[in-house]
């Protein structure tokens, strides 16, 4: 009796009805999508993206070829050489990240004991030919140089959790 | 102005007058057809992605409306693969097998009072013969590319046609006996009255039933198991690139437009204005408002378009039929109840039941 209820009441399709209805409703509803290029979703200021090797305030590169960068990359992305300067201090002739190994754990920047590598907000570049995406020294303190006011703010802001 | 046309047009022979004409009426239903389809196809995108929230297509000109024109464009330069293994002959002839029937079907389909490419008889047994040979395009194309899953594809859809097939006929009965008539104009004239006159009123199941078998019959999701391409890639097409893929494509929506135009006409009324019955004769008289309100081709249009959108709303909000399901449905739900219905008819009709048949 009640299998014959059950089918008598299946014939009324409501349950597809039900169906129908939440998606009538979300066709009026407000759309989500972020039309990317010309409004963007806000970056959290631990973002990571692009590397960057900074520098300090007088000019002398942070990096004190410490490989613990290198020892904690996962991904292996990390080459570094390094030499004693002229000055008796250590510091690195090559640190090269290839950004196609690279996984963007954010390890390297955990574990750098004086804020020298960082990872920026950057994530919208590309590379054109092979070798473009193997960042080398020059080219990483280029980064940093270059952004360096936005990776500080980022420092500032998220020092009180560190 | 167009003096020397009609001159010339008259000196030709009465047979090759004729050829002509209907050439021209064929390239006037089929042209905007073609237009239909590939805005059916923004149309769907839009829909589907403004249900999830979404908003679909919209870079590639005002609002995305020249997105069909660039899928077009990019579907014509593609290379068309001809598998080595594959029967390079039924390969090719595949997808015009499936689109010619999706647009042979409407040569008789009355758009207004009249106003059809061929008005036969047996329009409705023609349109029935037609629309199963579609399936024809899929089987073959399944079987000429020679890989499994086109093959896999291909059974599912040939199983899959055969069961609706049955129940979309016994739909169609219940409509022939509803109107007395083969023809479909005379079936939508066998509506007029009011909304109510339609038969989708008394043909309340078989309209159901002929509504969902067509979305069955065009492998639209959620019975689109012959593409499934969680299961089997794309079922039937995988191998298929380029313009052949393309033609399969116009294919699949010519065939629901046609499905769409058929649930009108034979459910919804056709061409029929659905104020008439409600506003008083004489507003039908007005010379412009009266053509606007008063039944016409583009009552047939909007009615279309409101199935179409039905199409559109079913895939956006169902998951796909399990196969076995799919078969449950067709033999032991859709078949009974129609075979049900028809025998509900056919003493409604003798008991000239309602304002349907109290006339005859």
């Amino acid at each position: 009796m009640n299998g014959i209820i059950r089918y008598l009441k299946s014939l009324l399709l409501s349950e597809m009805r039900q169906g129908m209805a939440v998606t009538g409703r979300h066709l009026f509803a407000r759309k989500v999508t972020q039309q990317y290029p010309e409004d963007k979703t806000p970056l959290s200021n631990r973002f990571r993206g692009l590397h960057a090797l900074r520098r300090y305030p007088n000019g002398e590169e942070r990096c004190i070829a410490c490989k613990l960068c290198e020892a904690v990359c996962p991904a292996l992305a990390i080459t570094i050489e390094s030499e004693q300067r002229a000055d008796g201090t250590r510091r690195t002739t090559r640190y090269d990240i290839d950004l196609t190994k690279c996984i963007f754990c954010g390890y390297c920047e955990e574990s750098c004991p004086v804020d020298s590598i960082v990872e920026t907000h950057i994530f919208e570049y590309h590379g054109e030919e092979r070798g473009d995406l193997y960042m080398t020294k020059e080219k990483l303190l280029a980064v940093g140089d270059k952004y360096e006011a936005q990776i500080a703010a980022a420092r500032k802001q998220d020092a009180a959790y560190r | 102005m167009f003096e020397w046309v009609t001159a010339i047009f008259t000196s030709l022979p009465l047979a090759v007058q004729t050829m002509t004409l209907i050439i021209l009426k064929i390239v006037a239903i089929s042209l905007p057809l073609m237009l239909c389809v590939a805005y059916l196809t923004y149309a769907e995108r839009k829909i589907i992605g403004y249900m999830q929230v979404r908003l679909g297509p919209n870079r590639v000109g005002p609002k995305g409306w020249l997105q069909p024109i660039a899928d077009a464009v990019k579907l014509m330069f593609k290379e068309i693969i001809v598998p080595t293994g594959s029967n390079k002959y039924l390969f090719l002839i595949s997808p015009v097998l499936s689109i010619a029937p999706a647009l042979a079907a409407w040569a008789v389909i009355p758009f207004s009072d009249g106003m059809a490419l061929a008005n036969i008889n047996a329009g409705l047994l023609y349109l029935l013969a037609v629309t199963s040979v579609g399936v024809y395009g899929v089987i073959i194309a399944g079987w000429a590319s020679n890989s499994k899953y086109a093959l896999l594809g291909a059974m599912r859809s040939a199983a899959q046609i055969v069961a609706y097939e049955i129940a979309m006929g016994f739909a169609l009965v219940g409509v022939l006996m509803a109107a007395g008539s083969l023809n479909l104009g005379d079936i939508v004239r066998a509506q007029s009255g009011s909304v109510i006159h339609w038969f989708w009123l008394p043909l309340l199941p078989l309209f159901i039933i002929y509504f969902i078998s067509g979305v069955a019959e065009t492998n639209r999701a959620p019975f689109d198991v012959a593409e499934g391409e969680s299961e089997i890639v794309a079922g039937f097409h995988v191998e298929y690139s380029g313009m052949a893929f393309a033609v399969f494509f116009l294919a699949e929506y010519a065939n629901m437009i046609l499905i769409a135009a058929l649930t009108s006409i034979m459910f919804l009324g056709g061409w029929l204005s659905p104020l008439q019955g409600i506003l008083p004769e004489y507003i039908f008289t007005i010379p412009v408002l009266g053509a606007m309100l008063g039944g016409g081709m583009h009552w047939l249009l909007i009615k279309i378009s409101f199935i179409l959108f039905h199409f559109l709303w079913l895939r956006a909000t169902f998951p796909r039929y399990r196969y076995d399901q799919i078969m449950r449905l067709g033999w032991k739900v859709f078949i009974p109840i129609t075979i049900v219905w028809l025998l509900v008819i056919g003493l409604m009709v003798l008991g000239r039941v309602g304002p349907w048949w109290n006339a005859a």
